[in-house]
């Protein structure tokens, strides 16, 4: 039943087998609603994709159709049909024979659903499901799908341990896992999160080709509307446990109905490879000028030959992938990272490696926002303080403190009111902006910002980089450290290309965009996943 | 991983030998003078000097440590003041004794320890859970000569009468019954934590969750998915608390006047008899370290990112 | 759904600041028996030696007698009233365990974050140091020390407290550790805060859960620990009231005079139980504030 069941399905592409009728889940005991009366359907062959951001119920709607609730959550309403089965109808041996079988799943991080202890062979072996097949057959089913997913089929690499392969390995071992026992639907749960956009082309590639070729439907959940745009033949898009829009992918991306839709998307930022204007090469002493600089690890290299330069009022980007050496370099120029080499000037003056052993003024002068803002405020002190602490350290005490407080807040965009709140009172967002309040506080006049969207929904990076354009309005020099090629096109004069601890391409932003010399930065580019809705051009 | 042992054995020696330096400095600290003291207060100068010579006390203190080191692995820790045996031959028997008394305590306290704590993992939040939570932290709080007092006040003479309290020579295999008992009592509860927790950790983990989602009998995922993975904390805390034992099995010994090595510890300290109390003191440190070295191996051993540490 | 944001599905404007590690505490049932617990025994040390209706050496009755005139539980291995001893003797314990603890818990947290946050050679050397101070068992090594330098006062709680010292010590630089992790020490570095001031004002208040915790359990150990020296006979020394000694001198009347050992004992009993119980709700309230704040 190997080969012929494929070309059946093949031609059988488009029958529906997965469908979704006024699905409801309720979390316990409060008796909030989850999902709330959900109908979706997919056919063979097709991928459907769940948008929401984080809270939308997408997740949980997700592993309904593998019949698993979460914790403390249960389907009240509803029903799920896989393959003709209605999920509610069976047992819990029914339930067990379904999965991995009719309907497999593919989490978002792989190195956590792996088990640590278990070696490839079994992990893969006990997803096959099928008893009939010898020990030999097994095996070469294995070593086929491991073909199909681009990863060696030899011994050596079954007999492996998760822990041996690295994340895009982990995430096909996954992707294998959910095909190798031929299933008729497949969930996955943002399979990419966390993959650099070449791995994640790779693996998107790989997952709409397996679709296609096992006649499975997909059902593809992800934040990301620029993935979702290349990928899905049809979108679903979830708003707080409601569908509020679903149609062919084409239709949704150019004439989206509902507010929200268009929200999501204006919020993704676009790759703009052409209409940036010409930008003058800045001429003068630059602001903060890198030369030189060679860092690393004990003895392991991480940065070689650096030379950037940023001058008053510009937007450097600092564009690489994870392992590239971008941290590093922001964390040299603000004196956290001391094992380098080099020459960094600001403001013509020599500054020392470590924060400690540079003057106040400078330490003012440059300040530096960190990617993850749930790890950056101390969680036992009040925003007032949070900004009052490195204001009277850096500058002295304040005569007003809380006209510094209602003035930094301001900055950020937000009101004076927050001055009494603890981080914990606070959203990704707003914590994101305490970070940059507390830097401008000093007012500097050069901020590096360590990705600091990353860890943020879309819309409210949208907003974040919007604030950035306007302090950068106001004067302040930015170094933009960041993965995300298209926010790069979105915020930045100038761009320095990192790839593995060496600039490969160092120009304006327009000139790499449109006409990238190195073909790393083509291969960005063209990894990137293209969005271009019809709508960013109409406004409401 | 071979590396990663040998490190950890290389530094149990060192800590090894930074106790014996610990104990031999302790010991010379004590007022008086070792030959006056094994020959009491009535001896004559001249004995005392000739038992000066003999014990190397006229040589300088690091000497004396060497001497007194290089007995010690050669077998030799010297001879008891108190009885005027050779300390080895004194410590046989009783070591024997206590073996035999962890030993059992620790057969008896580990499998019933991990049932109960794997029951109330895959019971979570009912009934039984939340009993041997609270019984477990009850037990845990008392120390463990308490515990023994009033397993006697309850079972033993004063009480219901059923198993006598005190060891004695003639006495039959009942006698064993609460020394055993209050041993098991004192090493169960973390056991019985630290099961229910991992167990809990591990069955919530994502790893699990995805076995159960492709489809598993859930045989197959509790003991191929999440057993290998609960292993290692587990020993880890199984190991720990057999080497608690060896220190905590003075004041048990004491109470019950079993023969053991506690029982001997605190009469040598009774009798101020210095190289009784310096091998039994390093007899137990040496147990102690002993077993929390395997323990830590048994961690390493159970965690595959070590054991194939070739990437 | 990515971990970080998951908080934002709650609405901003209403969200209010999660209560404090101690009333969290404090909304567990058994913290509350806990208190109760160990608030009657305190009262009980504490108030004792003022309502003891004789002195502490006074000989009222004839040796393990019970049922003696003017007696509630009878006399003594030396006749002297139970009652009076029983209520006597508690104060020592408390003070010595509760000072041992203090001790050794701040010595320890001080270790801990010195050795945390300076990594390299004096972390090294911090932990090696704790690595052989761990070595020796808790017990033998105030037996050790007491059997040398005979049983003073001092010598217990100095004792105990540093044989906790590198216990805490551990614990808290497993605590330092996770949170230098985080940015916001790192914010810290980069304006150049002195590091004395990041250990006391960013790091020291964000290990206080554990290390409350950390001081529950060392307080519990402590008792554990002055009782059984006491009931070995090389703690306080006769005649003494005192709960652990009690039991050493009256154990062999046990059958006959069972109150001599059944009072303290009951008393050390439910004093741990107490405490462990306070410690077990400050421990469960740590975990749930730090699975809500940790992201």
């Amino acid at each position: 039943m190997t080969r012929d069941k494929a070309q059946d399905q093949d031609t059988t592409a488009g029958e529906t087998v997965l469908a979704v009728d006024g699905l409801k889940v309720i979390g316990r005991p409060s008796d909030v609603e989850i999902v709330s009366g959900v109908s979706v359907s997919v056919g063979r062959g097709e991928i459907l994709s769940l948008v929401g951001e984080s809270g939308s119920g997408k997740t949980t709607l997700g592993l309904s159709l593998l019949a698993h609730c979460k914790r403390a959550t249960r389907i009240s309403a509803g029903r799920v049909e896989v393959a003709g089965k209605d999920l509610a109808s069976l047992s819990e041996r029914g339930v067990r024979e379904l999965r991995g079988r009719a309907v497999a799943y593919i989490p978002q991080s792989p190195a956590s659903a792996l088990n640590p202890a278990l070696r490839l062979r079994t992990q893969l072996g006990e997803a096959l499901h099928d008893a009939s097949l010898s020990a030999a057959e097994a095996v070469a089913r294995m070593r086929e799908v491991l073909r199909e997913v681009a990863l060696p089929d030899d011994d050596a690499f079954l007999t492996r341990y998760p822990h041996q392969l690295s994340g895009g390995q982990q995430q096909r071992v996954a992707i294998a896992m959910a095909f190798v026992g031929r299933p008729d639907v497949i969930v996955l749960d943002e399979p990419t999160t966390g993959l650099d956009v070449t791995t994640q082309a790779h693996v998107l590639g790989t997952i709409r080709r397996m679709t296609r070729e096992y006649g499975t439907a997909g059902v593809y959940i992800s934040h990301d509307m620029a993935v979702v745009a290349d990928l899905a033949d049809e979108v679903a898009v979830m708003y707080r446990g409601e569908l509020v829009e679903r149609g062919r992918t084409d239709e949704v991306m150019s004439a989206p109905e509902h507010h929200y839709t268009r929200q999501l998307l204006r919020a993704v930022p676009l790759l703009r490879t052409e209409g940036h204007e010409d930008e003058a090469e800045p001429e003068g002493e630059p602001l903060l000028r890198v030369s030189g600089l060679s860092a690393g690890y004990g003895r392991t290299r991480v940065l070689e030959g650096i030379d950037v330069s940023v001058s008053r009022g510009e937007c450097v980007a600092l564009l690489g992938e994870s392992g590239s050496g971008k941290t590093t370099l922001a964390r040299s120029v603000a004196g956290l990272h001391h094992q380098f080499t080099g020459e960094v000037l600001f403001d013509g003056r020599r500054m020392a490696t470590s924060s400690y052993r540079r003057t106040a003024e400078q330490r003012r002068r440059v300040q530096y926002v960190f990617q993850n803002p749930y790890e950056a405020l101390n969680p036992r002190k009040r925003v007032r303080d949070q900004i009052l602490g490195p204001y009277r350290h850096l500058t002295g005490r304040p005569g007003d403190p809380d006209a510094v407080v209602a003035e930094a807040l301001e900055r950020a965009a937000l009101s004076a009111s927050y001055a009494d709140r603890f981080p914990e009172q606070l959203s990704g967002g707003e914590r994101q902006r305490v970070c940059i309040a507390r830097a401008v506080a000093t007012r500097p006049d050069l901020m590096v910002c360590d990705e600091i969207t990353s860890a943020l929904d879309v819309s409210v990076q949208a907003e974040i980089v919007q604030l950035l354009r306007n302090l950068q309005d106001g004067g302040m020099a930015l170094l933009f450290v960041t993965h995300n090629i298209a926010l790069v096109s979105n915020i930045a004069q100038r761009v320095a290309v990192l790839d593995q601890g060496r600039i490969v391409e160092y120009g304006p932003v327009g000139r790499v965009m449109s006409a990238p010399e190195h073909e790393y930065t083509r291969a960005l580019i063209s990894d990137t996943p293209d969005f271009q809705p019809a709508l960013a051009g109409t406004s409401e | 991983m071979t590396r990663l042992i040998v490190v950890r054995l290389l530094f149990g020696a060192l800590t090894l030998w930074a106790v014996s330096l610990v104990v031999f400095a302790a010991t010379q600290a004590l007022p008086g003078d070792a030959a006056q003291m094994i020959l009491g207060r009535d001896a004559t100068p001249q004995r005392v000097e000739v038992l000066r010579d003999q014990l190397n006390l006229h040589e300088p203190v690091a000497v004396q440590y060497m001497q007194w080191l290089q007995g010690i692995v050669q077998g030799d820790l010297g001879t008891s003041y108190s009885n005027r045996m050779p300390v080895s031959e004194v410590l046989a028997s009783p070591v024997g004794s206590s073996l035999a008394l962890m030993g059992m305590a620790a057969l008896v306290a580990t499998p019933v320890a991990l049932a109960v704590g794997a029951f109330s993992a895959l019971r979570r939040d009912r009934t039984f859970d939340h009993a041997s939570s609270l019984g477990t932290l009850v037990v845990a709080s008392i120390p463990e000569f308490v515990v023994g007092i009033l397993l006697i006040l309850l079972l033993g003479p004063g009480g219901l009468d059923l198993l006598p309290s005190v060891y004695s020579r003639v006495g039959g295999p009942d006698q064993w019954v609460l020394p055993v008992l209050t041993l098991a009592f004192a090493v169960a509860p973390p056991i019985v934590r630290m099961m229910r927790a991992t167990m809990i950790e591990v069955l919530e983990s994502e790893y699990v969750q995805q076995a159960r989602l492709k489809g598993l009998d859930e045989r197959v995922v509790l003991w191929r998915h999440a057993a290998p993975n609960a292993i290692g904390p587990v020993a880890q805390v199984v190991a720990l608390q057999l080497a608690w034992l060896a220190g905590g099995v003075v004041a048990v010994e004491f109470l019950f006047n079993f023969p053991g090595v506690g029982k001997i510890l605190m009469d040598a300290i009774e009798n101020r008899d210095v190289p009784l109390i310096q091998a039994v003191v390093l007899l137990i440190a040496g147990v102690y370290i002993l077993v929390n070295l395997l323990a830590d191996v048994t961690g390493l051993a159970a965690n595959p990112k070590v054991r194939v540490a070739n990437r | 759904m990515s971990a970080p944001s998951k908080t934002d599905t709650v609405p901003a404007a209403v969200r209010t600041r999660g209560a404090g590690l101690l009333r969290t505490a404090w909304g567990f049932g058994r913290t509350k028996v806990g208190v109760v617990l160990t608030g009657l025994i305190v009262l009980i040390a504490v108030a004792g030696p003022f309502v003891a209706p004789y002195t502490p050496t006074e000989f009222v009755a004839k040796p393990f007698e019970t049922g003696a005139d003017g007696t509630v539980f009878g006399g003594d291995n030396r006749g002297r009233d139970v009652l009076t001893r029983f209520l006597w003797g508690g104060w020592t314990l408390l003070l010595l365990a509760g000072s041992a603890a203090g001790i050794g818990v701040v010595a320890g947290a001080v270790v801990g974050v010195v050795a945390g946050y300076q990594r390299g050679w004096l972390d090294d050397a911090l932990m090696r140091a704790n690595d052989i101070l761990l070595a020796f068992p808790q017990l033998i090594a105030a037996l050790l020390v007491m059997s040398v330098l005979g049983p003073q006062v001092w010598l217990i709680v100095a004792v105990i407290a540093v044989s906790h010292m590198p216990r805490v010590a551990r614990v808290v630089r497993e605590a330092t550790r996770k949170v230098i992790e985080q940015d916001y020490v790192k914010a810290a570095e980069a304006i150049g805060l002195p590091r004395w001031r990041i250990m006391a004002v960013e790091i020291l208040p964000n290990v206080s859960s554990p290390l409350l915790v950390e001081l529950g359990l060392r307080l519990t150990y402590s008792i554990g620990v002055v009782a059984v020296l006491g009931f070995l006979g090389m703690g306080l020394q006769p005649p003494t009231a005192d709960w652990g000694l009690m039991i050493n001198e009256n154990r062999q009347g046990m059958a006959a005079q069972p109150w001599a050992v059944a009072l303290p004992v009951t008393a050390i009993a439910v004093l741990t139980i107490g405490v462990n119980l306070i410690t077990d709700g400050l421990s469960r309230a740590a975990i749930g504030i730090d699975r809500g704040v940790g992201k």
